[in-house]
């Protein structure tokens, strides 16, 4: 049994109003072991999201089903941290307050809150904010406040939908440098949603593309680059080829192409 | 250089009504203002101390009364306002929250909220009599539905995906009410209370001058039958500046819940 099982997925958007429907997830079939740091790459409206949300629980699947640890997944729950593209803090609380969030509901001490939140500012680099209020922030550092909540919990599994996109390209470097730094010194499951090859061959160990609309598995790569990650090296360049090319043939999609690729 | 600033936004929020006052006063006294249409300020003052103090007797049986006066109509505002914020937190919550609960309700509500509190005060004295009740019930009505309309309209407007983020970190619904949507949906409530409490003190001192014998609107309109315009205008400054004191307080308030604003809006709070 592998640690998550995404079994023959449809997601159907019925629009009641218009009358109509978009099949934004058809057939998806994959597996995920623990520890790996999945990438799941596609361009806007591939429903990438849309799959991220379904293993949140934010919604369910038309067909098909999810399953983690061989329990399937129905809704939101603690097991699963989550990073938003936007931050999402909760503006009436200070960082500290924010990252401690969790610990909060559990009803912990002040004393244990403290000391853990503590943990996380220091490991996400924001020693010194404790005190302040998410308006406060820049976007680069609010989106370390989401990322150390999301480490807080101590999830098995963290999904992560584009949290670096709003960031400008210097931050975002260096925001994939540290995530990449804290996955390996604290090795967890991550499912990471992007539009940029580039930052997928960054950080993964596997890479999931999708094609569009409705938006199907495209291939699975597994990427055996070394680290820290050269975005220069022939082999991240030879990896880049391969999936820009992937992506272009999608353009007018061959279905016997498309079933061959999803063997994996 | 910062005293010397602070002294010149002084005299200049000062300097409107000092002169209109002085004028007043002038005009008065030379004769151009009668006084059975409109006392001096000097005249309204002498019947203001006398009021609070009880010193010289001049506003004959209210003199020294100010206190109890100005009390009972604060403790009408008082309870009025407090059981109309609770009721309409609690509800605006439940309403903006549950759709089934907006649909059972929200018509019924939305039916009641024109009517103006005051065209209630048949129904309030013939339920509640001539005392405190009346009063305090027109003071809820008038403040409920402010309150009310801006929790639901808080609650309805919080993102939706900071729901999401208080359920990813193991938020039930009552941690999700209590955690999430009761602080996104302060600023506001709390602007909603803020229009509350302006209109308590309106319904408390309509209410005094119909169904109540006591409070200060009960003394307003009694001055006015007596022909005692000193003390109607003596009234209207007590009624101002109770209003504002409260509506000061719950500023004050307002500042203390909600930190996170500060900085964050164009009024630097």
């Amino acid at each position: 049994m592998a640690f998550l099982e995404i079994n023959q997925v449809d997601k159907i958007f019925k629009d009641a109003k218009r009358g109509t429907q978009v099949q934004a997830l058809q057939d998806i079939s994959v597996t995920i072991e623990e520890n790996e740091f999945v990438c799941l790459l596609g361009g806007s409206g591939c429903g990438k999201s849309t799959l991220l949300n379904l293993i949140a629980g934010f919604e369910k699947p038309t067909i098909g089903e999810i399953m983690m640890n061989g329990k399937k997944i129905e809704k939101m729950g603690a097991d699963r941290g989550m990073v938003f593209q936007q931050p999402t803090l909760m503006p009436w609380l200070t960082v500290q307050k924010n990252i401690a969030f969790h610990l909060k509901l559990k009803r912990a001490s002040r004393q244990k809150k403290k000391e853990e939140a503590q943990k996380y500012i220091d490991m996400v680099g924001l020693t010194g904010f404790e005190k302040h209020y998410p308006h406060e922030l820049s976007g680069g550092m609010s989106q370390r406040v989401g990322i150390a909540r999301a480490l807080l919990q101590n999830p098995s599994l963290i999904l992560m939908d584009e949290p670096f996109a709003a960031l400008d390209p210097f931050t975002k470097l260096e925001m994939q440098e540290e995530l990449a730094r804290i996955w390996q010194k604290n090795k967890r499951t991550i499912i990471f949603v992007t539009h940029s090859v580039e930052e997928a061959l960054m950080l993964g160990t596997k890479v999931i593309v999708l094609s569009k609309r409705p938006g199907r598995i495209n291939k699975i790569i597994n990427l055996e680059m070394d680290r820290p990650r050269d975005s220069t090296s022939p082999i991240f360049n030879r990896y880049k080829r391969e999936i820009l090319t992937l992506i272009e043939k999608n353009e007018e999609p061959l279905l016997e192409e498309d079933s061959m690729h999803q063997v994996i | 250089m910062k005293l010397a600033k602070q002294t010149k936004s002084l005299l200049l929020k000062v300097v409107v009504p000092v002169t209109f006052i002085l004028l007043w006063e002038l005009l008065s006294r030379a004769n151009l203002i009668s006084s059975a249409l409109l006392p001096a300020p000097s005249s309204i003052i002498a019947a203001m101390i006398d009021w609070i103090f009880g010193t010289t007797g001049l506003v004959e049986s209210n003199s020294g009364q100010w206190l109890v006066d100005a009390g009972n109509s604060a403790l009408r505002v008082l309870i009025g306002y407090s059981i109309a914020t609770v009721t309409a937190i609690v509800m605006g919550i439940l309403i903006g929250w549950w759709k089934p609960i907006e649909q059972l309700v929200e018509p019924t509500i939305q039916m009641l909220r024109p009517i103006p509190p005051v065209a209630w005060i048949p129904l309030a004295i013939i339920w509640f009599g001539i005392a405190d009740k009346p009063a305090i019930f027109l003071v809820f009505l008038a403040a409920f539905f402010p309150i009310l309309v801006n929790t639901i309209h808080g609650v309805k407007s919080v993102d939706k995906n900071l729901v999401r983020a208080g359920g990813m970190m193991g938020a039930n619904q009552w941690h999700t009410l209590r955690y999430v949507i009761l602080p996104a949906a302060l600023p506001n409530i709390m602007a909603g209370m803020r229009i509350g409490i302006g209109a308590a003190w309106m319904l408390t001192v309509t209410a005094e001058m119909v169904a109540v014998n006591s409070g200060l609107g009960y003394v307003l309109w009694d001055s006015y039958y007596f022909l005692r315009y000193d003390l109607v205008i003596a009234s209207m400054i007590s009624i101002g500046l109770l209003g504002f004191l409260t509506d000061f307080a719950i500023k004050k308030a307002m500042h203390a819940l909600l930190p996170w604003q500060r900085g964050a809006s164009i009024e630097s709070i």
